[in-house]
């Protein structure tokens, strides 16, 4: 039994790291700047849990088979040896607060330092199922908008075109288009419940909250179309919530926004 | 600390001894059963979700015999994927794995090795039962009323869960009847959270110091503190969330809502005190959940390897540090919720410091295999097991404690793979160690050891099979709470996963009837059990099984040892009693 045990426990960790170092689904290649280094921390971080994994198992294993019952011999008999309980949880907090104060650099630098100026600015309002993506247009001004005139027929933010900044901001619905290589600032919002733009390549995922206006910041640093999914459980057909992220050269987003504003 | 002992005779009537009880074993029995009759429907609910996934388009016309509201055409609707993932988070992590390791084993045991006759408050006990069974009842329920069970899932996030059908089927009469199940389900956990630590706390027996309870006593000891703390704050919640919903109030939603193109009354509320307030309790729960089995793993190894369990005191410190840190992490759940960013950095660094308590616990049962005289006995399979599952499961926490690492990983299937191996599996293991290493206390008969050791196999390689590669799944960025992977094109290389997934669930849950089998056929058939089959030190030990209703007659057990002595040298056997008489004190 015990050599079962032990097999089964060394199969099952054999398979898992085939499974984690043959990346046969994995990470889709990162797009953003701050992506590698997400990357990496994760890299690093799975490396060590990794290797914490294999060791416990194989002791484990190992124990189940070195110290199975033989006839009527006793085990030993100890309670505890403080100085390993010492020295084990020391390496163990050292490692996992090292990790965890590294965790924190992508973080600090998307999350603490302001969106830097002159970056693009992007509102995205989520609402069940739609992203509605909306740029300030030639002004660089987001015009006001009142609740009071949302339609989902044909002003999905409710813009106040009696604001003169609001006539030439530029709604699309699951068209998010953005330059490469220049900072983007994405101020997002909900309508109704709580949804969270998740946009795998790009590495960033924040919800979108009701009532509250959050601000996040990226630059993408490869072109191309991109997918973007809701990851907060909004409703009937929150896996259908479906956007498109285009990271296009900046002559081209140029053009991209011309037509729209023709429209 | 001396009691006065009331020997009470068992009451005579059937509803009285059986129903009604205050037994505490009774008692414990009663939840016990609930909880098999709830994780019974969880896994259910959990393979039509799997069946779902696997194959959305597919149409179950025997399957909809079940639920013929919900799936009226025989395809498992979207809709009706949300209910299933409401239910079955709410009814597994309430009513199973808060209920049978506390409520059950907690009850029919905590009373028994602590040397008391009952539990400290017997009518309280016995209300405690009835109260989460009504709450069970009301949950149920909710399939049964007109828009069927929330959509919302088991943390009934607001707005979504707070402003009505209007955002959703099921989040009418659903949702409400949800929150009352969950209220009542806080009620009768403080009740029991009572009990629990004034008995450990009062009714101790001559010589029961406390650092000679047995782990398991420590572990439930700790999970009532954390249950008296945490189940308070979910209770207030519920209520505003209630409230919201039918008395016209704002607490969780703020103004200037547009739901299907209509504008909300509400004003002013927010969205994020709901998460806080619900992740102050549901982080906490997650020990609830764990914290039990962490015991019986360790009295189980200790009692199959015989050995004392490696470092007690130690351990005890790991139980509190982890009852206290648990406290002190619930803003993990919610680094990308829109929360501030600094205050995100403090969560991560204290959740990455819980751990280590997790990680000496680990040490300290590898610790007791080295050099012991294993016995591989079903219990100790499962208590194997968990190890295994426990250190697969944490090990997964270092990466999304981790505030950059969780942006990512966030909400996907990488989480789904965490927290069902954490305090899904690695509890469930705990429960099924529990099951067979108490069994013959409670029923006076031995369990069928083949039997368990098939459903041991099945279960634990089935486990990993299902599990292992949701990892994955979540680092190619599969959110969780998909109903499909259609939806999107990065989605559809993962499909051959979730078909993967599914059969090896399907296996999975086939064997549980092997163990539901053995459990009710041992209760009849099984071998007679001897007083102590497996040679063991606790006090459960001493008495016959199963136990009279007053547990130790008119005779206090007096102790005079430890809870762990295995093997200890010049002994006439290979373990001690907790009351043997004390050795002769040296010259």
């Amino acid at each position: 039994m015990g050599l079962a045990l032990a097999l089964v426990i060394g199969l099952i960790t054999l398979g898992t790291v085939i499974l984690f170092v043959g990346r046969f689904w994995w990470f889709p290649e990162a797009i953003s700047e701050h992506g590698p280094s997400i990357d990496r921390q994760f890299m690093l971080t799975l490396t060590i849990i990794g290797i914490a994994f294999v060791l416990a198992q194989a002791a484990l294993a190992f124990f189940i088979v070195r110290y199975r019952r033989r006839g009527e011999q006793r085990a030993s008999y100890w309670h505890e040896s403080p100085r390993l309980e010492v020295l084990w949880t020391t390496i163990t907090a050292a490692v996992f607060i090292t990790l965890a104060i590294l965790g924190q650099r992508v973080w600090a630098q998307l999350h603490l330092n302001a969106p830097p100026p002159g970056a693009l600015q992007v509102e995205v309002t989520a609402q069940q199922f739609v992203w509605n993506i909306r740029y300030p247009g030639p002004d660089g001004k987001f015009g006001r908008t009142r609740t009071e005139l949302i339609n989902d027929v044909d002003n999905p933010v409710g813009l106040d075109f009696t604001d003169p900044a609001a006539q030439d901001d530029i709604v699309t619905v699951n068209q998010m288009a953005i330059p490469v290589n220049r900072d983007i600032h994405v101020i997002l919002r909900s309508k109704d419940v709580i949804h969270s733009f998740w946009v795998p390549p790009l590495r960033m995922k924040q919800d979108a909250v009701p009532g509250l206006a959050i601000n996040i910041h990226f630059k993408a640093v490869k072109t191309g179309q991109f997918e973007i999914a809701c990851a907060e459980l909004c409703g009937l057909t929150h896996h259908r919530m479906r956007g498109f992220l285009l990271v296009l050269p900046e002559p081209e987003f140029q053009k991209w926004l011309q037509q729209r504003t023709n429209l | 600390m001396t009691q006065a002992v009331a020997t009470h005779a068992a009451p005579k009537s059937f509803i009285r001894r059986y129903i009604f009880s205050t037994d505490h074993k009774v008692i414990g029995l009663q939840y016990l059963f609930l909880a098999m009759v709830a994780v019974a429907i969880g896994i259910v609910l959990s393979l039509y979700m799997r069946l779902r996934l696997a194959w959305p388009t597919e149409r179950w016309p025997l399957l909809a015999k079940l639920f013929p509201n919900a799936m009226a055409g025989g395809t498992i609707s979207p809709e009706f994927y949300l209910s299933l993932v409401t239910m079955h988070g709410t009814i597994m992590i309430f009513f199973v794995l808060t209920t049978a390791p506390l409520g059950g084993f907690g009850n029919y045991f905590l009373p028994i090795q602590v040397g008391a006759h009952d539990m400290a408050f017997p009518v309280l006990n016995m209300l405690s039962f009835w109260v989460t069974l009504a709450g069970f009842l009301v949950l149920m329920a909710a399939f049964f009323v007109s828009g069927g069970a929330p959509i919302s899932g088991w943390t009934a996030y607001a707005p979504l869960s707070a402003v009505g059908e209007i955002a959703g089927p099921g989040l009418g009469m659903g949702q409400n009847l949800w929150i009352l199940s969950i209220a009542l389900f806080c009620i009768a956990s403080l009740l029991g959270a009572l009990n629990f630590i004034t008995t450990t706390l009062n009714l101790r027996t001559k010589g029961m110091s406390m650092t000679r309870l047995p782990l398991t006593v420590w572990a439930w000891f700790t999970t009532a503190v954390l249950a008296l703390l945490a189940f308070p704050v979910l209770l207030a919640g519920g209520i505003l969330l209630l409230l919201d919903r039918v008395g016209g109030t704002s607490f969780f939603v703020p103004g200037g809502l547009i739901v299907s193109d209509k504008i909300l009354p509400h004003k002013g509320g927010s969205p994020l005190l709901w998460q806080h307030l619900f992740w102050f309790f549901g982080h906490p729960e997650v020990y609830i959940a764990i914290l039990p089995g962490m015991g019986i793993t360790s009295h189980v190894l200790s009692t199959f390897a015989r050995k004392p369990i490696f470092g007690y005191r130690a351990m005890v410190a790991a139980i509190f540090a982890i009852g206290l840190l648990g406290f002190l992490v619930w803003g993990h759940h919610m680094f990308v919720s829109g929360m501030s960013p600094y205050s995100a950095i403090a969560f991560s660094l204290l959740t990455l410091s819980i751990g280590v308590p997790s990680a000496i616990k680990t040490f300290n049962w590898l610790a007791t295999l080295y050099k012991a005289q294993i016995r591989f006995t079903v219990p100790m399979l499962f208590a194997l097991g968990f190890v295994s599952i426990f250190v697969t499961g944490g090990l997964s926490g270092i990466i999304l404690g981790q505030t950059s690492l969780d942006i990512p990983m966030h909400d996907t299937y990488f989480v789904v793979a965490h927290f069902h191996l954490i305090m899904g599996v690695a509890a469930i293991f705990g429960i099924f160690a529990g099951t067979y290493y108490w069994f013959p206390k409670m029923f006076g008969r031995m369990m069928n050891e083949t039997l368990g050791k098939l459903h041991f196999w099945l279960t634990f390689i089935g486990i990993y099979a299902i599990f292992i590669p949701m990892h994955v799944m979540g680092i190619a960025g599969h959110p969780r709470r998909y109903a499909e992977t259609a939806g999107f094109d990065f989605l559809a290389p993962l499909q051959p996963l979730h078909v993967f997934i599914t059969i090896a669930a399907l296996i999975t849950a086939g064997a549980q009837l092997l163990f539901f089998f053995n459990f009710f056929w041992s209760i009849w058939k099984g071998k007679k059990a001897e007083v102590n089959p497996w040679r063991a030190t606790t006090l459960e030990w001493t008495i016959p099984s199963p136990p009279p209703h007053d547990n130790f007659g008119p005779q206090t057990p007096v102790v005079h040892h430890g809870p762990y002595e295995y093997s200890v040298p010049g002994a006439a056997e290979d373990y001690i009693l907790q009351t043997a008489p004390p050795a002769p004190t040296k010259a």
